[in-house]
């Protein structure tokens, strides 16, 4: 069995200490929450290779999945947006200061919205595994930041997606602060052959489900 | 009833969401030139009572009138140049997103809410697991579900402070004294 990694050093100082207050009225403005639409994103957000003169350095793949809720029912038209390293794992951010190069054609950020199946699709490169200050020699495998938006703000849900196969996986204490095993394999995309475009770009496949109720659970005598 | 479908887990938001979640005009949910505008705002601290300088806020919230419905145009792009147009300055979309700055501190510009006497606030950080979930309540309102439920001291941690030309202070502590009520929906 593979020990654990190291915990996650950001936590201390930063999780509440006191038990969550449940709100269990079905009148909450949670159960509600905020749309997006056409005005909110250009129809080339979605391809993070395209933002730039010139192209990205990197492997380029296409990422795609299902947003659903809880029920299972597809999460329309809502946004969906992406944020990553380049190839050679830096951000280009002022505060990463991790010694890889910058892509002058890579900012790293993408949105979308979900279409009538729920369905996002993003094109991008992958990012490089880069490494970080937890612990000695402490390295975060490649991975994709999401944020996502359900039809309650109770359902919003801001994660990330890992690469199959990836060595990493097993010493990262972020993706590891998710104690259950098969709830960790729910952050791993899939490798989807028929996703991949010949001559052009590699397919992944990674479906969500936003938890939490909405106004439209309790109608319908859904919400726990 | 069984959850016929497992939940996608939270991970943190990291240090460098920067370039992609912050927007030109996040933070000003009034319409331009509303002389009911109200600004909402304050520092987060963490365990210690030192600033927290990279969390993100998001707010959601009824519109005056207490439509729950929003409206699209939180966050508008430009599709010459694909950058952050910001808000068209007429619609209230009910919902926005503020990082805190060097010193920790936020403000958020916007209309009273309708029907009810709080906005929701969503907290991500660094080192949240998942983001916090609380309420910001521009006034004490005896008949609200929630605040009957808790004690005196811990009610206090809801209450934005009213001071001059319509601000409310409402300071956010993740851990420890005086800890904020962060909320779960179930
Ligand atoms: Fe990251």
């Amino acid at each position: 069995m593979t020990p654990s990694p190291p915990p996650y050093r950001s936590l201390k100082l930063r999780t509440p200490h006191g038990p969550l207050v449940p709100v269990r009225d079905p009148e909450a403005v949670e159960l509600t929450g905020p749309v997006f639409g056409v005005t909110d994103v250009t129809a080339l957000d979605g391809d993070l290779t395209r933002q730039h003169r010139g192209e990205p350095i990197g492997e380029r793949i296409t990422v795609t999945g299902r947003v659903r809720d809880r029920q299972g029912r597809p999460v329309r038209g809502q946004l969906v947006e992406l944020w990553q390293a380049n190839a050679a794992g830096r951000y280009a951010h002022r505060r990463d200061q991790h010694p890889a190069p910058l892509d002058p054609n890579f900012t790293g950020c993408g949105r979308c919205l979900t279409d009538d199946d729920g369905t996002y699709t993003f094109t991008t490169i992958r990012p490089g595994a880069y490494a970080w200050r937890n612990h000695d020699n402490a390295w975060r495998p490649a991975h994709l930041h999401f944020s996502f938006f359900g039809t309650a703000f109770t359902q919003r849900l801001v994660t990330q997606m890992y690469f199959p196969g990836d060595p990493l996986l097993a010493l990262d204490p972020v993706l590891h602060s998710v104690t259950d095993e098969a709830a960790r394999a729910r952050l791993v995309a899939t490798y989807d052959h028929d996703l991949s475009v010949p001559e052009w770009s590699l397919g992944y496949r990674w479906d969500v489900v936003l938890d939490g109720p909405s106004a439209t659970l309790f109608e319908e005598g859904h919400a726990r | 009833m069984t959850t016929p479908h497992a939940p996608t887990p939270s991970q943190t938001i990291g240090p460098f969401y920067g370039h992609a979640l912050p927007a030109t005009g996040g933070a000003e949910i009034a319409p331009l030139a509303r002389p009911d505008t109200i600004t909402l705002h304050g520092y987060v601290y963490d365990g210690a009572g030192e600033p927290v300088t990279d969390a993100l806020l998001e707010v959601w919230q009824p519109a005056p009138d207490g439509s729950r419905t929003g409206a699209p145009g939180s966050l508008r792009r430009d599709p010459v140049t694909g950058l952050a147009a910001g808000r068209d300055g007429v619609t209230f979309t009910g919902f926005g997103r503020v990082p805190t700055d060097a010193d920790g501190h936020w403000a958020i510009h916007t209309l009273p809410p309708g029907g009810v006497s709080y906005l929701s606030i969503a907290v991500f950080a660094r080192g949240l697991l998942d983001h916090l979930y609380t309420r910001a309540y521009v006034r004490d309102d005896p008949d609200d579900a929630l605040l009957a439920t808790l004690d005196a001291g811990r009610r206090a941690t809801l209450l934005a402070q009213a001071g001059p030309h319509r601000t409310y202070r409402f300071d956010i502590r993740l851990q420890g004294e005086d800890e904020t009520v962060f909320l779960e929906f179930e």
